[in-house]
């Protein structure tokens, strides 16, 4: 039995202007300890999906899924209360900005404290001997003292660490990591991710690494999924995702790597997420393809099984027939793939 | 720190120059002067009140009374009501535990009904309970007091005879001044039904003085709340899996209070001037009142040496709450 199992999961947000669709459908499995990657731009629903998981979903969203269940447990069915119980104790979620994710008005201490009495029933004294375990194992140095201290008296990948502390101390099942690493200096960046990847391999947690960067996640994560304007685009094994990816959308991201670049100019996707008022009727990604044709433009593709993964398009990349069809697709008889 | 509190302090300086000019040259330009109010109806022939001027000191220059009454202040002589002829600074305390027994139960008024329903009307947004509490705060706000006291007279004591309508206690009781605070002393006394009375008569003016206050701290409250609840340390407390009570009233509320506590420590002057109109409504024996007194008296040391001294207490109160906001915003605690 699958850890972590999404069906077709949406977020909805009413807005003056009509429903905004955050999460689209999106369907995903995860096993024990293994290592998800989530790529995808600004905006395209990838944080708002694990908020989603995490019942973190800011009013007033609406979450609506066909099957949300973590360990055995049904989400969409348990109470509040019951579900509390499963935050931060077996599934735990690290943010983008470490510094403003900590209370400013209580010490690293009490909050790394209050997490471990809260789900572990410990006293004030076995709640502190583990957390400076904690920030031993996170890489903090004197560890006692820094009980003490505010979050503005931390660096911020110092606050970070913290942080994964805090995530961690219960030992959880999944950990979630929101862009841990886009807040912090490269050099930083690094030293985070080594942290969060040794932790993983450790505990054997699972862990979903979210990221708009390409080459964080290629040394990280066994598996790949790809989300635009909310859907899942495509997701498979990491290796062969970079070897060959099977959707535009993959490829023009891959593409657009300055590792990748070949010429004297990084290669770009032209246009932007579709918003509110220009969401296109046939595929999502139609409008800024370079494969798209006059059914991709009509007809929204089904996310469906595809090279040992999921793919959400009418023509992937390794289909042998897609030449043809897209020629036939086109009315007009123009010859885009070659 | 050392220097933060002495530069506090020396602001008191150019503040007693203002209040002394102020209270001493204004209750001048009031016409009439005390012999005149106290000869009554009755007049006073020329020749005797020229006589008394030249005793109280009227006669001479406006700006050289005011340097002798500065040279006295300073030597730490306040004078003396020219009605009572007791010193002012001895009137002064004790009247002062009466007016700072009523401000303390109208701050305390404000804030415990205040800080809740600002912080509900914050969880609940743009609901029915928000809407209402935004609205009746505002209408304390703007509510005049001396109007609002009339009106609370008027339907809980005289229409539903539930309330007294003056004083602080009872004329049965005699109660020894222990604290000053008749809400102590009479349980100190140990008379039957003394505290019971001193409440009594406390209800009215502490919702009439309150009602500001209340209204200030519950819209702040509630903006404060509103803006911490969508940090992003709320929702990392809400992935601790932390019940909804304790995000919102430790994580949230300690936040909130930041503001809140500037906001109340500027209630104070507010208070002290509510507190006049409202001792003079309920005959509340504080200070207020002496001072409302003091102008229809034109008993000018005590006018002057009563805002002298309100006026350093406010300053004092404004210190304190200033020095406080390091105990609850470390971040204020470890940059000064």
């Amino acid at each position: 039995m699958a850890l972590l199992e999404i069906e077709n999961l949406s977020v909805e947000f009413p807005t003056q202007g009509g429903v905004m669709r955050a999460v689209d459908g999106v369907s995903l499995k995860l096993e024990e300890g293994e290592v998800l990657g989530v790529v995808g731009e600004s905006g395209s629903g990838k944080s708002v999906t694990m908020l989603a998981l995490m019942g973190l979903v800011p009013f007033p969203g609406r979450v609506r899924a066909d099957k949300l269940s973590f360990n055995g447990r049904n989400l969409l069915t348990i109470s509040d209360r019951e579900r509390r119980k499963l935050t931060g104790k077996d599934v735990a979620m690290i943010f983008q900005e470490p510094t403003t994710s900590l209370n400013p008005c209580f010490t690293i201490g009490f909050q790394l404290t209050e997490t471990l009495r809260l789900h572990e029933g410990m006293d004030r004294k076995a709640a502190r001997r583990r957390a400076i375990e904690l920030l031993e194992q996170v890489g903090i140095p004197s560890p006692e003292s820094r009980l003490s201290a505010f979050p503005h008296q931390l660096s911020g990948g110092m606050n970070q660490r913290v942080m994964i502390a805090m995530a961690i101390a219960c030992n959880p099942k999944l950990l979630i990591a929101d862009e841990p690493t886009t807040a912090l200096d490269v050099t930083i960046q690094a030293q985070i991710l080594d942290l969060l990847i040794n932790l993983q391999k450790e505990r054997n947690m699972a862990l979903v690494m979210i990221t708009h960067d390409m080459g964080v996640i290629a040394e990280t994560a066994k598996r790949i999924m790809v989300m635009y304007a909310g859907q899942i685009m495509e997701e498979r094994a990491a290796q062969e995702l970079f070897a060959a990816p099977q959707h535009p959308y993959t490829a023009a991201l891959l593409a657009a790597l300055p590792e990748n670049s070949t010429g004297g100019r990084l290669s770009t996707i032209p246009g932007v997420v579709p918003g509110l008022y220009d969401r296109p009727r046939g595929c999502l990604f139609s409008p800024r393809c370079a494969y798209a044709t006059e059914h991709s433009r009509n007809v929204r593709p089904e996310l469906r099984p595809w090279a040992g993964g999921q793919i959400r398009c009418h023509y992937p990349l390794g289909d042998a027939s897609r030449t043809a069809r897209i020629n036939a697709d086109h009315p007009l008889g123009t010859e885009v793939a070659s | 720190m050392l220097r933060f509190i002495l530069t506090r302090v020396s602001l008191i300086i150019p503040t007693f120059i203002g209040i002394t000019l102020l209270a001493f040259f204004l209750i001048r330009l009031v016409p009439g002067d005390p012999i005149e109010t106290m000869a009554g109806e009755r007049g006073i022939d020329a020749a005797r009140h020229e006589q008394l001027r030249k005793e109280f000191g009227f006669d001479k220059p406006v700006i050289v009374q005011y340097g002798i009454y500065i040279s006295r202040v300073l030597q730490g002589d306040l004078g003396k009501s020219l009605i009572t002829q007791a010193p002012v600074w001895e009137e002064f305390k004790s009247l002062f535990p009466a007016t700072v027994e009523l401000a303390l139960c109208a701050i305390l008024f404000a804030l415990v009904i205040g800080l809740p329903a600002g912080m509900l009307a914050a969880i609940r947004r743009n609901s029915i309970f928000d809407h209402g509490v935004m609205g009746i705060s505002l209408a304390g706000y703007s509510m005049p007091i001396f109007w609002w006291g009339l009106i609370l007279i008027l339907v809980f004591s005289v229409q539903l005879d539930l309330t007294p309508v003056s004083g602080r206690i009872d004329v049965l009781y005699y109660i020894e001044p222990v604290t000053g605070l008749l809400l102590i002393d009479s349980l100190l006394s140990g008379e039957e039904g003394a505290f019971a009375s001193a409440v009594e008569h406390l209800i009215l003016p502490t919702i009439v003085l309150g009602t500001v206050p209340l209204a200030v701290i519950a819209r702040m409250t509630r903006s404060a709340m509103l803006e911490v609840l969508g940090e992003d340390y709320i929702r990392t407390a809400k992935a601790k899996g932390l019940s909804r009570f304790r995000v919102v009233a430790l994580h949230a509320l300690r936040n909130a209070l930041i503001p809140v506590v500037t906001v109340i420590g500027l209630q104070v002057g507010v208070l002290f001037t509510g507190a006049i109109l409202t001792e003079t409504i309920f005959s509340w024996p504080g200070v207020g009142k002496w001072l409302i007194d003091a102008i229809f008296r034109r008993d000018y040391p005590v006018l002057q040496g009563g805002a002298l001294l309100l006026g350093i207490v406010v300053m004092s109160v404004n210190l304190i709450v200033d020095l406080a906001y390091g105990l609850i915003n470390p971040r204020i605690r470890h940059h000064r």
